[in-house]
């Protein structure tokens, strides 16, 4: 063994990534690395900044809609608002962050490698990230107003709309460009990185994920471009391919634009699974249950994710064939996301649980997103569909399960792999406290919401009747406790950062390889390549825990 | 195992950033099929909107030269070609005939840009164009394909000009040695990149130019 | 023999390494030409331009519904010509050849489940 050990760099001792001896510091060091972890700190300022600004709009929203008719803002500026709330989260938040933050991370070092396939592409990706978000804001300041077409930018508004289409729709445009780029390095980053003795079925179960989310990013992504391209065209040249006034057709662009946006939804919640698939193990101290189908289901999920994107479209026109077709398809996406579940509870059962903050997110993630999964299925069926679409019962449904599902997890993350990217760890009691203020927040903000979708309030209005305000003012009320436990979490892991004790190499008790590794890690990840001789879930040798047994 | 502990952090990063070119490829062709979804959206719209108007179709691609076109494919066949030929003789250690391919490749592909300028042209004057005089006279069928036409020659055209420039920059590395006999990946990438930029014309000139 | 970088060893790979020269031996790090040849080459370019030849020719033959068909299988066995002789992909690993099955397939799809709202909707 001792003969077949490659050694790549000399002990740097206490040297982590944040200080590197010789060149590698300041500001300057930072804006043109191409280290992977560095590139990952720095999306996670910027995915959490644009959070941070979507989540108040929100807020805003939420006050407006207190009272029926005007509250203190006009029905042009609310329009404005939940476009932005859209296009924000969707695009500068969901679909990147955990990919780009925590994949850009860890990917590499949970594969025994020292950096991605292709370390400029990825600095490359964080630029077009910047430059797509700085894009967006700059288009808020604009002449015309601030786009106010959804995020959906169904035509034919948004080719008559004077507001501010083109240069948002850019926007989306370059930050597609960054995911592809993403993409397609994990993709090479998987395929050929591996470290000796790591087979595809000895990968940790979060690099699986990202594969799967890799490859719809990689074949979804161009699909929107290219829609959106026209749309620019459109309102430039009139060139009519969308256009009913010159015989374009506007459902060939809901189809155009879905057939992206739905597998973008899988972007979205397939890392998250695959963290969850990583924590799990972690605090149930026992291997994960059904490591294959976890696996497998991963890409069975993104495959058929490809197939569904009509449920989008059931009241639009399409034909009814389509229809039942689409419909069809879309149970048939439940079931890889349930094997999911009942293999993570089979991991749960007989486990050595420790409820760690982490480890409470992905139980709240369970039963939230849970109740959005069930709710997608009741929106899948045609005829409940047709009462329910574009009312507030799709708007909680798909909050239970992007917010509920990959934000809360999102949250996890953050919580999972603080002390090996910072070196500290965070105070766990007000995490917890904080964990269980959202979770309270998150169900009055978005349940109420069911109700009266189911009621009939419908989506995107700014006016209703009397008989909705109650659910309003309730929902309102869950987003500022909502709200402020999210704040509560954010400044406790800040804190952290500052005065949290200091972290040691595996302070929970995982298996993968970065818990082998000093927190935070050094520049070059490992000082010797590993070599590993089992799966990613083995619990008898666990680094830094040797004594305790 | 040996590693010499005098070795500075430049060497090391040198013998750690190690070439490869497998994984080179790969990502080439991963990029590529982001460009065939990405024309692919196009081309189910084009079959959407064929679907929809056969007649205007037909009637439209009664205004596009037929024989311009074919020499276009023909043009951009033989540079598919020169390209391949660049990359033989690259790798039989002949840098002069390799650069002479790729010289052939880039007047292909500048030539081609130019007729496509004179087709558009051609158009232009005679009022066909988005919101032009003609075409507002068209049937909504003939509005589609040209809007079609225009998009996706156009964007095929922008496809051209990246390919070329990609074909210079593998060009320059060859000529200052970069690239050679032995490290070639880049001109074949390239290649690659060229090769698909072929493949789309090969299916934009019968569904444009063929229809009867 | 030492071995001074990743190996991936993905099934992609044969198991050999690339020696300590950096010289690789089909493990794909250095990319090693087999026997590369002009004339075959330009065989595939004679039958591409032939085929041309034959797309315009049918073209003018009226064969109503069948003609695009024709046209678009024509298109095929050029592109499959060109991907497979002048891209490499026949001689290139599996990986390559399941990589873009998975593009196609995903392209395919989506065309035909969009058909399925127009051919009942026009």
């Amino acid at each position: 063994m001792a003969n077949e050990t490659i050694a790549v760099a000399p002990k740097t001792a206490e040297v982590d990534f944040y200080n590197v001896r010789g060149k590698r510091t300041g500001l300057l060091s930072w804006l043109i690395t191409i280290d992977h972890k560095r590139i990952g700190i720095l999306y996670l300022i910027s995915v959490v900044f644009f959070f941070l600004v979507a989540m108040i709009i929100g807020v805003f929203m939420r006050l407006e809609m207190l009272s029926p008719g005007e509250t203190f803002m006009k029905a042009q500026t609310y329009n404005s608002l939940f476009t932005l709330h859209g296009v924000i989260m969707i695009f500068l938040f969901i679909i990147p962050a955990i990919p780009a933050v925590f994949g850009n991370f860890f990917l590499p070092i949970m594969l025994g490698a020292q950096d991605v396939q292709f370390p400029k592409l990825n600095l490359l990706s964080w630029y077009l990230y910047i430059i797509g978000g700085a894009i967006a804001i700059f288009s808020l300041f604009q002449d015309g107003g601030i786009v106010d077409t959804g995020w959906t930018f169904y035509v034919p508004y948004s080719i008559r709309t004077t507001t501010n289409v083109s240069l948002s729709v850019f926007a989306a445009f370059v930050l597609g460009f960054a995911t592809i780029l993403t993409g397609l390095n994990f993709i090479t980053t998987i395929h050929r990185l591996r470290c000796k003795g790591m087979t595809w079925f000895r990968m940790p179960l979060f690099a699986w994920a990202l594969y799967a989310t890799s490859w719809i990013q990689v074949l979804a992504t161009p699909v929107i471009g290219i829609t959106l391209v026209l749309i620019i065209l459109e309102r430039a040249f009139g060139i009519g391919i969308f256009d009913p006034a010159l015989g374009g057709d506007p459902l060939l662009y809901q189809h155009m634009f879905w057939i992206y946006s739905h597998p973008a939804v899988y972007i979205m919640i397939l890392p998250a699974m695959g963290v969850v698939s990583e924590i799990i193990p972690t605090f149930s101290k026992k291997a994960i249950f059904g490591y294959v189908p976890i696996a497998i289901s991963s890409l069975a999920i993104a495959l058929v994710g490809y197939l569904v994107w009509g449920h989008h479209m059931f009241s639009s026109g399409i034909s009814d064939t389509s229809r039942v077709i689409f419909s069809l398809l879309t149970f048939f996406v439940a079931l890889p996301s349930g094997i999911k579940i009942f293999n993570w509870v089979a991991t749960l059962y007989k486990g050595s649980i420790e409820v760690t903050a982490p480890m409470l997110y992905v139980l709240l993630f369970i039963f939230i997103f849970s109740i959005g999964g069930l709710t997608g299925l009741i929106l899948g069926a045609l005829n409940t569909d047709i009462h329910l679409t574009d009312t507030y019962f799709v708007v909680a449904h798909f909050h239970y399960v992007m917010f509920g599902g990959m934000g809360i997890i999102w949250f996890a993350s953050l919580h999972y792999w603080f002390p090996k990217m910072f070196g500290k760890m965070y105070n766990e009691k007000i995490a917890k406290v904080a964990a269980y203020w959202i979770a309270i927040g998150f169900n009055l903000l978005y349940f109420p919401m069911f109700i009266m979708g189911y009621m009939g309030m419908p989506r995107r209005y700014y006016d209703y009747l009397p008989e909705f305000q109650p659910y309003h003012v309730a929902s309102t009320i869950g987003s500022w406790i909502l709200v402020s436990g999210i704040l509560i979490m954010y400044i406790n892991l800040i804190n952290g950062l500052r005065n949290g004790k200091k972290a040691s190499d595996n302070p929970w008790g995982g298996t993968t390889l970065e818990w082998t590794i000093a927190s935070p890690p050094p520049m070059e990840n490992f000082y010797v390549l590993p070599e590993v001789t089992t799966g990613p879930y083995d619990h008898t040798h666990i680094h830094g825990q040797e004594e305790k047994k | 195992m040996s590693y010499n502990t005098d070795t500075s952090n430049q060497e090391i990063q040198e013998m750690v950033i190690h070439r490869d070119d497998f994984g080179s490829k790969m990502g080439m062709w991963l990029f590529l099929f982001t460009e065939i979804l990405l024309f692919g959206g196009l081309f189910i719209l084009y079959a959407g909107y064929r679907y929809i108007y056969p007649e205007g179709f037909a009637a439209a691609a009664t205004e596009l030269d037929v024989l311009l076109g074919t020499i276009n494919t023909i043009i951009l066949l033989t540079s598919s070609l020169t390209v391949v030929l660049a990359i033989v003789a690259l790798q039989k250690n002949n840098k002069k005939l390799s650069l002479f391919f790729l010289w052939v490749t880039v007047i292909c592909g500048l030539v081609f840009l130019v007729n496509k300028y004179f087709e558009w042209g051609a158009k232009f004057h005679h009022g066909i164009y988005p919101k032009g005089p003609a075409l507002q006279e068209m049937s909504e069928g003939e509005v589609m394909y040209f809007g079609l036409y225009y998009v996706m020659t156009g964007l095929h055209g922008l496809h051209i000009v990246i390919g070329l420039a990609f074909i210079g920059f593998v060009m320059w590395q060859i000529h200052k040695d970069v690239q050679t006999s032995t490290n070639f990946q880049k001109l074949e990438n390239s290649g690659l990149y060229w090769h698909l930029v072929d493949i789309i014309w090969i299916f934009l000139f019968p569904l444009f130019y063929l229809i009867h | 023999m030492n071995n001074n970088h990743n190996s991936g060893h993905a099934i992609d790979n044969s198991n050999e390494h690339a020696d300590a020269h950096g010289h690789g031996h089909d493990d794909g790090h250095i990319a090693v030409a087999h026997h590369p040849s002009y004339g075959v080459n330009i065989l595939v370019w004679i039958g591409l331009l032939s085929l041309t030849a034959i797309t315009v020719a049918v073209a003018g033959i009226n064969l109503g519904s069948l003609a695009l068909t024709v046209a678009l299988m024509i298109a095929l066995v050029k592109s499959m010509f060109v991907i497979n002789f002048f891209m490499h992909l026949k001689f290139e690993n599996k990986v390559f050849k399941i990589f873009i099955g998975i593009c196609m397939l995903t392209f395919i799809i989506v065309l035909i489940l969009t058909f399925f709202d127009l051919t009942f909707r026009y």
